[in-house]
């Protein structure tokens, strides 16, 4: 996959440059858009992650904040329904002095038969440094990147790809783990094929080296998804005494087209993270689940509360994954180096 | 008496067994004689065909006009210029228009359309069943006399088999063929690429290959008693080409045809969410396109046909899975056949022209009475085409004369193009100037 920054803007071999503010002497970032963590290479997650660490404290100090974005406008344009990834974002941009607004689908122009891109278009001409996009098609997020010129963030393009979840959750390991993921055992279970997190997920972890099963019934876990350079699995009690993370997906019923498995009893015999499995990890893997949770489905109650679970973690990372995120992005795009 | 003579080309009329060097003389719209020397009286025109092959006008068996309801994209008369551009006499235009051409008036409405145009000629196909809903027959025999050249429901499937026999056995007995877009539905709801690792990289639903698979299979089982014409169109799959190969060995009355893009692109096309791509049955995969490259060569694929599909460009512009499927072809197919099938070696120019003009014909019942056509037979209505196999072309937006310029082809390099067009002994196309005017 080679899609780095589909924009008309320049050029995108600009890697020479000089150095970011306040960052000491790194190559500058050179990705106007962040649409797909297959766009990324290990050294720009690093960059991601090095920046949303030294933002971390922030998110949880009460009051303050960095002014790396003060005057800047970014736009939520959601075009699928969201709580938390909305919210996540906002608080992002409001700790970088960012000024944010918001636009859904519902009720705007979108329903009137205008095009995503021609919505997109009309925010940016109101003068917008970013926009974050999420759309229930794949796919979406560069079709609006193909017009604008602002940074496009993907906050979830249908099935194909939430690039920001994938970091936060791969920020999580590493700060639970350290940063050398090689060769580290991260599962993924649940309805892979139509998951954006999940390919997100498997992007980012298998450029770092990382080993990923993916588990679930071959009705969602086709082998054809061999060819994201993962293994795939459908069987969850061979494998969970093996792990270094579990991430359990969640059952989107909404997502689903016809019936994917005979019930959900007989789903969570097979794929659940019960208690009993949770028992046969190893003591240093950690549970994970980027939420919202289906309690009693796909995963226990007091797995999801036990120590071992980082699921809270994981939605404060998130904040700081996001003010990297756009901070680099911006910032790339005002210089004209993306 | 008005004369038209096409000179010195290399005449081949597959139909007549016949590839010489000659001359092709038109009188009053009719062949009055086909190869030889023809000397040149006063007052006769002449087309220049020296360096260029001199055959029966091409026919492409499926088409999609637009008209009515989609004259944003297409009308039956930009459709019959795009033809003519790319050296097609005839073509046959589908039923999924809105309404769809369901009944003998709309039948007769193409033919009124095709005759005002007066370009190429456009035939319709007539919907197998009302509103190409699948459940109701739909007046196939009163379709026929009004002069539908066959029947389909294309842009869907005959799902049930109950419809399906009822149709085969009616169409038998009207003598049209069954041209069948096979797609099992309930294995692709929501589909819109190849069922494989694109799709799995791009999070878009997939379209396997079984599904084009299993209605064949069903087809051709439920056809065995009955003998009706059946035709699969727009083969896209390696499974596809075997069961129509063991079909025909059996001796089953059992047709297909290959499109230029199926013959040529794979699923990787799709990357990026390249809408221009996106066509149903969707690009497979190599080993795909390279079954039904053996299966034209080994003569299991008799047909080509471009599956010309325009569309608007604001359709293609939006969303993968909101943008429409299919790209278009007459202007482009000759030079892209060319490419796939006659420089690789796998088959030759009358070949080549075999399955653009004879056999087309034949399944569209244009070779009998009223129309005649598929031959350089002397006597009958004077469809010709002129190709220089030599000249070689880039496909850009100025090479569209129809209303659309959707194709994944844009860009490419090909060799081989029609340079002169004939409907009935008028000249439609002289690309260089070669005369005939």
């Amino acid at each position: 996959m080679n899609r780095t920054s589909p924009s008309s803007q320049g050029s995108s071999s600009s890697a020479a440059a000089g150095p970011g503010r306040g960052m000491g002497s790194v190559p500058a970032w050179r990705h106007r858009d962040l649409l797909s963590l297959a766009d990324l290479s290990a050294a720009d997650m690093n960059r991601i992650f090095d920046l949303a660490k030294h933002y971390l404290p922030l998110v949880t100090s009460r009051g303050e904040r960095s002014s790396h974005l003060a005057g800047c406008s970014v736009v939520s344009l959601f075009f699928e329904d969201s709580t938390r990834t909305r919210l996540s974002f906002a608080r992002a941009a409001q700790l970088l002095s960012a000024d944010v607004f918001e636009l859904t689908g519902k009720g705007s122009s979108t329903s009137k038969g205008e095009t995503i891109f021609d919505t997109a278009m009309n925010v940016e001409a109101m003068g917008i440094d970013a926009l974050v996009v999420r759309h229930n098609m794949s796919g979406a997020t560069k079709l609006i990147a193909d017009h604008v010129s602002c940074s496009v963030v993907n906050a979830g393009d249908g099935r194909h790809e939430h690039p920001t979840q994938g970091l936060l959750d791969i920020f999580t390991i590493r700060q639970h783990f350290g940063p050398d993921l090689a060769g580290k055992h991260i599962v993924i279970v649940g309805d892979i094929v139509n998951s954006r997190v999940a390919r997100s997920n498997i992007y980012g972890l298998t450029t770092l080296g990382a080993n990923v099963t993916v588990v679930g019934p071959p009705t969602l876990v086709p082998a054809d998804l061999e060819c994201l350079g993962v293994t795939v699995s459908h069987d969850l009690d061979s494998i969970v005494s093996e792990v270094d993370a579990i991430m359990m997906l969640r059952v989107q019923f909404e997502r689903l087209a016809g019936q994917a498995f005979p019930s959900a009893p007989e789903y969570r015999r097979r794929f659940a993270l019960t208690r009993e499995r949770a028992h046969r990890m190893p003591d240093h893997a950690v549970v994970m689940h980027p939420g919202p949770m289906n309690r009693g489905l796909e995963i226990d109650s007091e797995v999801a509360s036990h120590t071992r679970s980082v699921i809270l973690r994981q939605v404060t990372h998130g904040v700081a994954i996001r003010m990297a995120v756009l901070r680099l992005l911006v910032q790339a795009n005002e210089r004209g180096m993306a | 008496m008005d004369r038209l003579i096409i000179k010195g080309g290399r005449v081949i009329d597959p139909a007549n067994g016949v590839d010489s060097t000659g001359d092709v003389v038109i009188e009053a719209g009719a062949f009055a004689s086909v190869g030889g020397s023809a000397d040149v009286g006063k007052g006769d025109r002449v087309f220049d065909a020296s360096g260029c092959i001199v055959c029966p006008g091409l026919i492409d068996p499926h088409v999609h006009a637009r008209e009515p309801g989609g004259e944003e994209a297409e009308t039956i008369a930009t459709c019959a210029a795009a033809a003519v551009e790319g050296g097609f006499t005839s073509v046959c235009c589908m039923p999924n228009t809105e309404p769809a051409l369901d009944h003998a008036a709309s039948v007769k409405f193409v033919y009124r359309q095709s005759k005002e145009a007066r370009r190429a000629r456009v035939f319709p196909v007539g919907a197998v069943t009302k509103g190409r809903e699948g459940s109701e027959l739909a007046e196939v025999g009163l379709m026929s006399e009004a002069g539908a050249v066959g029947f389909s429901d294309d842009g869907t499937v005959v799902a049930s088999a109950g419809v399906m026999v009822k149709a085969l056995k009616y169409l038998a007995m009207v003598d049209r063929a069954l041209m069948q877009h096979c797609q099992e539905p309930t294995l692709t709801s929501n589909s819109v690429m190849n069922s494989g690792p694109m799709a799995v990289r791009l999070g878009l639903m997939g379209w396997p290959a079984v599904a084009e698979e299993v209605i064949i299979e069903r087809d051709i089982r439920l056809n065995r008693r009955i003998g009706c014409s059946y035709h699969v169109q727009h083969v896209s799959c390696a499974g596809s080409v075997e069961l129509v190969r063991a079909a025909r060995a059996d001796g089953q009355p059992v047709t297909a045809e290959a499109s230029p893009h199926h013959l040529l692109l794979t699923e990787d096309m799709c990357d990026g969410y390249n809408t221009m791509a996106k066509v149903n049955p969707p690009l497979r995969r190599q080993a795909d396109v390279d079954a039904i490259r053996a299966g034209v060569a080994d003569g299991t694929i008799t047909i080509l046909a471009t599956d010309h599909a325009p569309h608007a460009k604001e359709l293609k512009a939006l969303e993968f899975d909101a943008a429409p499927f299919g790209m278009v072809g007459l202007e482009t197919a000759l030079g892209l056949y060319v490419k796939a099938l006659v420089e690789p070696g796998l088959i030759d120019w009358p070949k080549l022209i075999e399955m653009m003009t004879i056999n087309p014909a034949r399944l569209c019942r244009l070779e009998g009475l009223p129309h005649q056509l598929g031959t350089l037979t002397v006597g009958r209505q004077a469809d010709v085409t002129v190709i220089d196999p030599a000249e070689s072309w880039q496909i850009d937006e100025s090479v569209f004369a129809g209303k659309s310029s959707n194709t994944p082809f844009m860009g490419w390099d090909v060799t081989g193009r029609a340079v002169g067009t004939f409907v009935g002994g008028r000249t439609k196309l002289d690309r260089h100037g070669r005369g005939g005017e």
